[in-house]
């Protein structure tokens, strides 16, 4: 099945009567902010794998080659709508305004989560696959909650739908089916976003499922579209259109984005193992920030004063995300005991209580030592 | 003033669900078959005709999905009630239980508060098949974040219910299956002791029975029983699993000084041994015996036709408190 594609990889632009109208309906600004978050991106992604290889990260999971699918699918939505992401939706975290720093706490191992998720309206990264599916589904079914009973007061109602964000690998798990089966039996406003990368760490996505993975949507009652991922146009145009009718009442949607890490699946693997150079030249001459850019370049729609901005820009945010990302604070421990519960708990005081005294008391040999006084 | 109603468990739990519903919008009950039906043991009976299909909500059979979607309503500022329908089909769920509900809380800095309450059927001796008798307290209570509780009587059962409700942690409430059709006096006005507290159900001065959910009426009438040799056995009843209460238990350990912990769930791994360990350090040196267990054995729980077997009894707990008096100081 041919994903949906408006840009050529060569960089032309071919009509389309269902999709295009999407496009033509952008201004130039917002063409060229399309580019600039898959840029920031792309540059903030080097930058955290450099760190991780100081040993300044525990972890990184590049996002290098994903960026037109996340970037084209947010810009479709509204700020309102609740993303709910996996751990690898950095262009998408970085155009809800999270700040690189917020984003690597996770990485940096200082903080579980760095933002505040109803701030930005983007829940905190989930890394046991899938589980935040059903999360999100629940939060649609807040929303439908909202609508019945008027109980919570909120912006309108339509105002808010809900992104899944999958793995291809993550398709497998039984949540997401579960999830599904909850988004369309209540006719939830959600919108299913899978970025299939075409592997789950080192397994391909045909162990995942033989056949595309966007014809899952039809065995749960839904519509899926199969789009490809390195277009940024066509993700934005796809997940516009379905997003409208997911708005207008028409229950779960489901985006298949073909597209390709072009990275590690972190920088604790390695690619060599099990893929082919020919693969990776494959897709890297389907790369998605260089196809759009040579449009905007072809179209006059961004010219060279424009890139070099943007460069500039991305330098920028890299030094100074270099800056306070290794500044960043690691929790207190003592935090950790306090957020446990949200009320007291016996147990977790207790342990609290002993640690601080525990460490005192060596608070107190080390004076004493240094003292000299013994 | 006061309304005290003589009812059965199930009843009791049920007016809980009903007076919570009625105060708060924001509370929703979620689960299988909970509607028309009324859940397979008739808690919820009759509560979705009254607040409707949206508050009262027949889910997909899908534990997992239960309580996924029920974290996320909770992200969103309800208070879902899920009802799994059996102990054994817990499990399905557990890792939504315990990797998401238990952490959500901490992972997020505190910013995010997950209220939802698990109304989870539980334990033996009802003569069913498989997966229907189950203990799975201990697994839950090891996860960091959850609360988990136990009521033994109708008026424990109303108010625990309530306090889950309204608390914004997550909490687990083992309602003893085998105890819904017990009735007693709930007293809708004036609260019970706080859920997460014990309490000593009745005074004694040679050996102290704790335990809590099914075992509690055992246990009262172990103690009666040992009246005829002569033995004052005092009966806490734990309620809270999680936090647990050690202060109280090993308060009424110290006095009676001997102490029997028992539970249906098997004794190995189970929270008798954290009971036991608790109060040894508290107060070791006012026991006259160690504390000992009674408990499940180490299998799967049995084929019903066993289950007499398997299950502590009151023969067993006095066995135990025999055992205790046969320990002896210093020799
Ligand atoms: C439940 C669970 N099992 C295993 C893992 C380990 N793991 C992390 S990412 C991953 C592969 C995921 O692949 P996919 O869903 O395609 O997403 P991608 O990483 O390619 O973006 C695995 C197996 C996990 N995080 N959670």
């Amino acid at each position: 099945m041919q994903p949906i594609q408006l840009l050529a990889p060569d960089g032309k632009l071919a009509e389309n009567e269902v999709y295009g109208p999407y496009i033509a309906k952008l201004s130039g600004e917002e063409l060229r902010e399309l580019y600039r978050y898959m840029a920031m991106e792309r540059r903030l992604d080097a930058e955290a794998t450099s760190l991780q290889r100081q040993g300044q990260l525990a972890l990184w999971a590049p996002a290098l080659g994903q960026e037109a699918a996340q970037v084209g699918t947010i810009a479709a939505l509204k700020s309102s709508d609740m993303v709910f992401p996996t751990y690898r939706e950095h262009a998408m975290a970085l155009y809800r305004g999270i700040a690189p720093e917020e984003l690597l706490t996770t990485f940096r191992a200082t903080r579980h989560s760095g933002w505040d998720p109803r701030q930005h309206n983007f829940q905190v990264y989930t890394l046991v696959l899938a589980a935040q599916t059903l999360h999100a589904a629940g939060w649609a079914m807040g929303i439908q909650q909202d609508q019945r009973t008027g109980s919570i007061p909120r912006d309108r109602a339509e105002d808010e739908i809900v992104v899944a964000c999958i793995g291809d690998g993550a398709t497998s798990q039984g949540d997401v089916h579960e999830s599904m089966v909850f988004a369309s039996s209540y006719e939830l406003p959600m919108l299913y976003f899978i970025q299939n990368n075409h592997w789950a760490i080192s397994v391909p996505t045909r162990t995942q499922s033989r056949g595309p993975l966007v014809n899952r949507a039809q065995g749960y009652g839904f519509e899926g579209v199969r789009v490809d991922g390195n277009d940024v146009l066509a993700s934005y145009a796809v997940a516009t259109k379905l997003s409208a009718e997911i708005r207008a009442g028409k229950g779960p949607k489901l985006i298949e984005s073909v597209t390709y890490r072009m990275g590690a699946h972190t920088t604790a693997d390695d690619p060599t193992k099990y893929r082919s150079n020919e693969e990776l030249e494959l897709w890297e001459g389907r790369d998605p920030i260089r196809r759009y850019r040579s449009w905007l370049d072809s179209t006059g729609e961004a010219d060279q004063a424009y890139f070099e901005q943007v460069d500039a820009e991305s330098k920028d945010l890299a030094s100074d995300m270099r800056k306070s990302v290794l500044a960043l604070e690691p929790i207190d421990i003592e935090r950790v005991f306090d957020t446990v519960y949200s009320e007291p708990h016996r147990q977790v005081e207790a342990e609290k209580a002993w640690l601080k005294d525990y460490e005192a008391g060596f608070a107190e040999e080390t004076t004493t030592e240094a003292g000299g006084t013994r | 003033m006061s309304a005290i109603k003589e009812m059965p468990m199930a009843k009791a739990i049920t007016a809980a669900l009903r007076d919570e519903l009625a105060a708060d919008q924001r509370t929703l009950l979620i689960g299988e078959d909970i509607g028309a039906l009324g859940g397979v043991f008739r808690v919820t009976d009759g509560l979705q005709a009254e607040f409707g299909t949206h508050r009262v909500i027949d889910s997909p059979l899908a534990e997992s999905g239960i309580i996924g979607t029920s974290i996320g309503m909770a992200m969103r500022g309800y208070r879902p009630v899920a009802e799994i329908q059996f102990d054994g089909f817990v499990f399905p769920a557990f890792n939504q239980i315990t990797s998401q509900l238990a952490k959500m809380h901490s992972r997020t800095d505190g910013k995010v508060k997950v209220p939802v309450t698990i109304r989870l059927p539980y334990g033996g001796h009802v003569g069913s098949v498989e997966h229907h008798s189950e203990s799975p307290e201990a697994l839950f209570a090891h996860t960091a974040g959850l609360r988990v509780v136990a009521p033994s009587s109708p008026q424990d059962a109303y108010w625990m219910t309530r306090q889950a409700i309204v608390s914004d942690d997550p909490v687990i409430i083992l309602e003893p299956k085998r105890r819904y059709w017990l009735k007693g006096k709930v007293d809708t006005e004036n609260p019970a002791p706080d859920a997460f507290r014990a309490q000593v159900l009745r005074e004694g001065t040679d050996a102290t029975i704790a335990t809590y959910g099914p075992l509690v009426p055992v246990a009262l009438a172990a103690a009666e029983a040992a009246r005829a040799d002569q033995r004052s056995i005092e009966v806490v009843d734990i309620r809270s699993i999680s936090p647990l209460d050690d202060e109280t238990i090993a308060r009424s350990a110290a006095k009676t000084q001997r102490l029997v912990v028992a539970h249906e769930a098997p004794t190995f791994g189970g929270m008798g041994g954290e009971i036991a360990a608790r109060v040894a350090e508290r107060a070791h040196h006012r026991l006259l015996a160690p504390v000992l267990r009674v408990g499940g054995f180490h299998m799967p729980y049995p084929p019903a036709s066993q289950e007499h077997r398997y299950l502590p009894d009151i023969d067993r707990m006095l066995e135990a408190v025999d055992r205790s008096f046969s320990y002896q100081r210093g020799v």
